[in-house]
């Protein structure tokens, strides 16, 4: 049987290399977390030549092998340890045709590993517009290495790398560069104490935190023979070590390159001008905004009806189906609108990812990034940050995992934690109901009614409450804070369509396996606490309402004493007396212990909290109109003014504002920062605002 | 009084001379920004920061306090 090839695929970012491997994989591949950590692990099939198959790894982009971050961290670790299953039979680096001289820099070090090394030079079509020509043989000779000249947009080149890669045998192992001259003594002296061991390998450990085989940073510092350095004379050697691989990089390039100036033309410049203009660069950033805005709501409203009928018609298929009995309620009540809950929110999240991944596919995402970064700096973020706070209008989840890409630790750490404050989806509908009640619909001006406006300022309050939160945290959060930030500005490009769509189908995958196990667990856990009573007023409920009704019976049809008997057992359940119990807290807030019982469940996901009304108040059907009428006619027990009156409507609202109601951002941002303690002190800081700001607006509009 | 990058005025060019050595974060020198390279300022945003440079043809966007700590001489 044929041996299996592992390949690893590297590169600077920007360079296609998520082209180049979805040229070689096609749908065949597989993406997950490496263990222990969220940096996402990319994987797929490649079939050669004559059956043999090669394992694929696509590891994150890095500019060299000196690590800045978790992501970079993972390429060294593969590329150092032999005995990791992904260790590389032959790495596969990917470069820009147009940046060939800064990628050359990962090649150079990679090839001094001793894995033999294949150099793609992508985006080959751009070379003649660019003015662009290379000597290939004797790049090849230079670097040492087979050279493929591929196009991974007009598919050219792929045969030829399959041919390389099933041949990596042949290829030489050679360093091109000899990087122990920049300290001649030093290198001897490592080199004596660890004969066995790659020059290259010993000087990564020492520079970086990782391990190889049975040698870390103190085996090294102990070894008697050998005086190890200070931090700063370290750095000193990695910028000679820099130095030392441009000097050669640029030797080798001026013997195999020519660049035409004359000939070259480029959009590049012209868009800049326009899209990073200090006016009409926000107006453009704006515009783009609102539009993607418009877009997520108005495409994916036909989707979401049909769901939201799909899963009702398949409840009340399956009731009529199965007989009835605890199970069938537990599928049809629970599991299957539970299941509904979540795939709702598809169509929006696949939208945003969408919009998304076209703006970064095409380079405008950076030039964003350029334009908010003095801005959000003001506030403790950074201009990186702009992008999940977007992103997190439709849900935070996706957006904490796109704070991935900001270096600055304190500022990402500030970035994850005061996203969930912006208005996403889940708060819409609640949002919407309240204010049919509270606010009246009249016009205030001209065109603005009181409700729209109303639900504009619940946005801004998002936004304004996040920018505050944040400028609060970095005066308080006392963390090293090095302003780390540098960002590529890469040339535009056409968006590749197989790219996005691989894009949105991974990562709407990921929404649904992570956020959907959750929201089914919780929906279970609702029903059966709203199906089960501790005593006999929840299993006799039948008999005690038919006789308290029994004088007006007649004037009841059937469907009101069911509807009287359902709101009973609702009262007498385990969640009726979680409410109840909860009550002399929410009290001062305004609300009754039915809102106390829609509070409860919606601290799993907000959205919950007009179906769990609608239960409460015993309406049938979800329809808005008809909750709204039950809502409007429930009365406050103590003052016997309606329950729902302004100042109960702002109180709520302030409070679902504010407050971290969202099991899946709870357990996103926990993954995202290694534990317990930030999730918590987000979960109690934003609560504890949810409450003071209600108790405040309850007791001073009342 | 030495110049810096932070300096340089839109479209200007000029070659880097020196830094300071342990302000600058690796990654930039890995993107070419080393003594002897050229760098071109292409645009700025509002206060002129951060700032969007070409060095030794990559184009990147960097804050003023780190342009501040690259000595450049105008050509």
């Amino acid at each position: 049987m044929a041996k299996h090839i592992n390949v690893s695929l590297i590169g600077n970012p920007n360079t296609g290399k998520t082209s180049v491997f979805n040229l070689l994989t096609g749908l065949n591949q597989q993406v997950g977390n490496y263990p222990g950590i969220t940096v996402e692990r990319k994987a797929g099939v490649c079939k050669l030549p004559r059956g043999v198959k090669a394992h694929i790894l696509d590891l994150p982009g890095t500019y060299s092998l000196n690590a800045s971050s978790l992501d970079e961290n993972v390429v060294i670790e593969v590329l150092l340890n032999k005995k990791d299953k992904d260790y590389p039979d032959v790495a596969v680096v990917v470069s820009d045709v147009e940046n060939l001289k800064r990628n050359l820099l990962l090649f150079t070090q990679i090839k001094d590993l001793d894995i033999p090394a294949i150099l793609v030079i992508n985006m080959a079509d751009r070379m003649k517009r660019k003015g662009i020509s290379l000597d290939i043989p004797a790049l090849e000779k230079a670097l040492k290495t087979k050279v493929v000249l591929m196009s991974a947009r007009k598919k050219q080149g792929v045969d030829e790398l399959k041919q390389l890669i099933a041949a990596y045998k042949k290829l030489s192992v050679e360093p091109c560069v000899n990087a122990s001259v920049i300290d001649k003594e030093y290198f001897e002296g490592l080199q004596r104490a660890f004969p066995n061991q790659s020059l290259y390998k010993l000087w990564l450990v020492i520079t970086q935190d990782v391990n190889f085989a049975n040698i870390n940073r103190n085996t090294i510092a102990d070894a008697s023979e050998f005086h190890t350095k200070k931090k700063s004379d370290l750095k000193r050697l990695q910028q000679k070590e820099t130095i030392k691989r441009y000097q050669f990089i640029n030797e080798t390039l001026k013997q195999t390159q020519t660049i035409d100036v004359a000939s070259a033309t480029g959009v590049r410049a012209k868009l800049d001008q326009l899209l990073v203009h200090k006016v009409w660069g926000y107006l453009i950033f704006f515009a783009i905004l609102l539009f993607i805005f418009q877009a997520i709501y108005d495409w994916s409203s036909y989707p979401m009806d049909l769901i939201d009928e799909g899963f009702a018609w398949l409840s009340e298929t399956i009731k009529a189906q199965l007989p009835s009995g605890g199970l069938t309620s537990l599928i049809t009540e629970g599991i299957i609108p539970g299941l509904g809950g979540i795939v709702i929110f598809i169509p929006q999240i696949a939208f945003l990812f969408f919009f998304i991944s076209i703006l970064e596919e095409s380079g405008y995402m950076s030039r964003v990034v350029f334009l908010m970064d003095r801005l959000m700096r003001r506030f403790g973020l950074s201009g990186k940050s702009i992008v999940p706070l977007i992103s997190g209008t439709a849900c935070a989840i996706p957006a904490v995992m796109a704070t991935r890409n900001i270096e600055n630790w304190k500022e990402r750490l500030i970035t994850i934690l005061v996203v969930p404050f912006t208005t996403c989806s889940a708060r819409l509908p609640v949002y919407l109901i309240i204010i049919s009640l509270v606010i009246p619909n009249e016009r205030v001006a001209w065109i603005f009614g009181y409700q729209s406006l109303s639900l504009m300022l619940l946005y801004l309050l998002g936004f304004v409450t996040a920018l505050g939160s944040s400028w609060l945290l970095s005066k308080f959060l006392k963390m090293p804070n090095k302003s780390f930030f540098v960002v590529e500005m890469p040339n535009y490009k056409w968006p590749l369509f197989k790219n996005v769509a691989i894009n949105v189908i991974e990562k709407t995958k990921a929404f649904i396996a992570g956020a959907g196990k959750i929201i089914l667990a919780i929906s279970i856990v609702l029903w059966v606490l709203a199906s089960y009573g501790p005593n006999e007023k929840f299993s006799k409920a039948e008999v005690i309402v038919t006789s308290q009704l029994k004088e007006s019976l007649e004037k009841n049809s059937k469907e009101n004493l069911e509807q009287a008997i359902a709101s009973h057992k609702l009262e007498h359940s385990y969640i009726g007396y979680m409410g109840k119990a909860i009550e002399p807290l929410v009290a001062p807030l305004g609300y009754d212990w039915k809102i106390g019982i829609a509070l409860i469940s919606s601290f799993a996901a907000r959205e919950v909290f007009v179906g769990t009304l609608a239960a409460i108040y015993s309406v049938g059907s979800e329809e808005e109109e008809t909750i709204k009428n039950r809502m409007a006619a429930e009365i406050n027990p103590v003052s016997g003014a309606p329950l729902f009156n302004l100042a109960t409507g702002v109180s709520l609202l302030l409070f679902y504002a504010f407050a971290m109601q969202c099991m899946s951002t709870i357990a996103i941002v926990k993954k995202e920062t290694n534990g317990w303690r930030w999730p918590l002190i987000q979960l109690f800081f934003m609560s504890g605002l949810a409450y003071v700001t209600a108790l405040i607006a309850y007791q001073l509009l009342k | 009084m030495k110049t810096t990058l932070a300096e340089l005025k839109r479209g200007q060019s000029a070659v880097i001379t020196m830094f300071e050595t342990d302000e600058i974060p690796l990654k930039l020198l890995e993107m070419g920004c080393l003594p002897g390279n050229e760098v071109t300022l292409l645009q700025v945003a509002p206060f002129s920061c951060p700032m969007y440079l070409n060095i030794n043809g990559s184009h990147l966007a960097i804050r003023k306090e780190v342009a501040k700590q690259i000595e450049i001489e105008l050509i």
